[in-house]
């Protein structure tokens, strides 16, 4: 083991830079994704049935595939398209599809977006009819049922299957260091390997990485959840 | 142009192979870790939580590189020390193999042990009151409600290793991604290369639900349900 090479100004440089564009490609990917996942669970748990059908066939299609295929799809597919590329050069949005960094949040912000969207459909689904009914008594629109009833709770139980989604989803990025030109914390493991050929510890650094990250995530989940879902606690007293 | 389509058909192949042979080998490790945990034995229900934990807050992808650039210097460095002259490679398909057995062996502990935890403890003092030994008592009394119990985890386990062999492809194994990469890059049509690869992936995917599915009513044949 030469763990000396891990800890040059160079390598530490390289592995920070990792680190910011994980930490960059996750909390934007989770912000995209979250906001698309509000909208396709309220269109799964919505009264029109063909809406209900495109959001399901979505999210089966993007649970059902690997996410590096999807990746795939964005970089080598899209980007190939005749019909984009006569349009990159200047007219917007499809001036991104040249940089890897927007095919890789492309690519990410659906696939969480297709898991976070059904878990979200499913604590919709589950709201206490009870609640449901009472609001309604009150004399409140449906917008309003949703908006101040349902969403607020169905957001709240959806956080720890949402935990396991944001862990999986820091776990994910790692396939960025699939795209060229992107230097997240496994790209730049696997550069420093490459310049080193120093295997187990330019990896074995990234997974440590990694594993700090999962366990700040989990730490950050267990606060929200006790704060969000202080009154479904066992008592204390 | 159909060459490739059935150059990428054959590595769908490789991938249910892999995909399979990963499975056994993340059961056996389940069962043990399992086993490990409910042992009550103090080291070994340390080793099997230090594995769980560790396994599971890593990306796949990350430990796949480390078994396969890190797995074949380490081992070549040991039977340089033993000093027999013999080399060994790390082929793609045994790298992946045991990285993806490995970590889905953390999943499945979780997984089993929650499912022997649900079965109800009086069933255990009743077999051995029937004068079971404990090899008697798992084969007849723990496997098939453990089967019953873990069924559902065992799906989701299942479905996310599928989609994680496609990550053996960054590492060179020729499977269904890996083919599908290098027809886009020779036919510069890519989109339809990636979107079969994605209907077979799909296509597998509902066929173990569906033969999952079956299964799991087999084996829940007389499990009583509150109706709710």
């Amino acid at each position: 083991m030469d763990w000396e090479v891990i800890y040059r100004p160079e390598s530490l440089a390289m592995y920070g830079e990792g680190v910011m564009t994980t930490v960059w490609l996750l909390l934007s990917s989770l912000g995209i994704g979250g906001l698309l996942a509000l909208l396709f669970a309220l269109a799964l748990t919505g009264p029109w049935k063909w809406l209900q059908r495109i959001v399901g066939a979505y999210t089966f299609v993007i649970r059902g595939t690997p996410l590096l295929i999807q990746i795939y799809m964005i970089y080598y597919g899209l980007g190939q398209l005749e019909w984009i590329q006569a349009r990159w050069d200047d007219s917007w949005p499809w001036t991104h599809f040249k940089e890897a960094a927007f095919c890789a949040l492309l690519a990410f912000s659906l696939n969480t977006a297709g898991y976070t969207a059904e878990m979200l459909a499913g604590a919709i689904r589950e709201t206490n009819a009870g609640e449901i009914e009472s609001a309604q008594a009150f004399g409140m629109s449906r917008f309003g049922v949703m908006l101040r009833i349902v969403l607020p709770s169905a957001l709240r139980r959806t956080l720890p299957a949402y935990s396991n989604e944001v862990v999986m989803m820091l776990h994910s990025t790692s396939l960025a260091s699939a795209v060229p030109g992107l230097l997240d914390i496994t790209a730049a493991a696997s550069r420093i390997y490459s310049d080193f050929y120093l295997p187990f510890e330019a990896y074995l650094a990234a997974a440590a990485l990694y594993l700090i990250g999962t366990f700040c995530l989990i730490g950050v989940f267990k606060l929200a959840e006790r704060h969000f879902l202080a009154h479904m606690a066992p008592r204390r007293h | 142009m159909s060459a490739y389509y059935w150059s990428i058909l054959n590595g769908a192949l490789l991938t249910v192979a892999v995909s399979l042979a990963a499975l056994a080998v993340a059961i056996v490790l389940g069962l043990m870790g399992a086993a490990a945990k409910i042992s009550g034995n103090t080291p070994l229900v340390a080793l099997a939580t230090v594995y769980t934990t560790i396994i599971r807050g890593i990306p796949e992808l990350v430990l796949m590189l480390l078994v396969f650039y890190g797995g074949s210097i380490g081992i070549n460095n040991l039977l340089e020390l033993s000093g027999t002259g013999i080399t060994l490679d790390i082929e793609p398909f045994s790298a992946g193999v045991l990285t993806l057995g490995f970590i889905y062996g953390a999943y499945m502990t979780e997984t089993f042990r929650g499912a022997i935890l649900s079965i109800p403890r009086g069933q255990f003092e009743a077999a051995a009151a029937f004068g079971m030994g404990p090899v008697q008592a798992f084969v007849r009394i723990t496997l098939p409600q453990l089967v019953r119990y873990a069924l559902p985890g065992f799906t989701n386990n299942w479905l996310v290793l599928i989609k994680a062999t496609a990550l053996i492809s960054l590492i060179g194994l020729q499977e269904m991604t890996y083919l599908a990469k290098q027809a886009s890059a020779a036919t510069r049509s890519p989109f339809a290369f990636f979107l079969f690869t994605a209907a077979l992936f799909l296509l597998y995917t509902w066929a173990s639900l569906a033969v999952l599915r079956r299964l799991n009513a087999r084996y829940s044949m007389g499990a009583q349900r509150g109706d709710l």
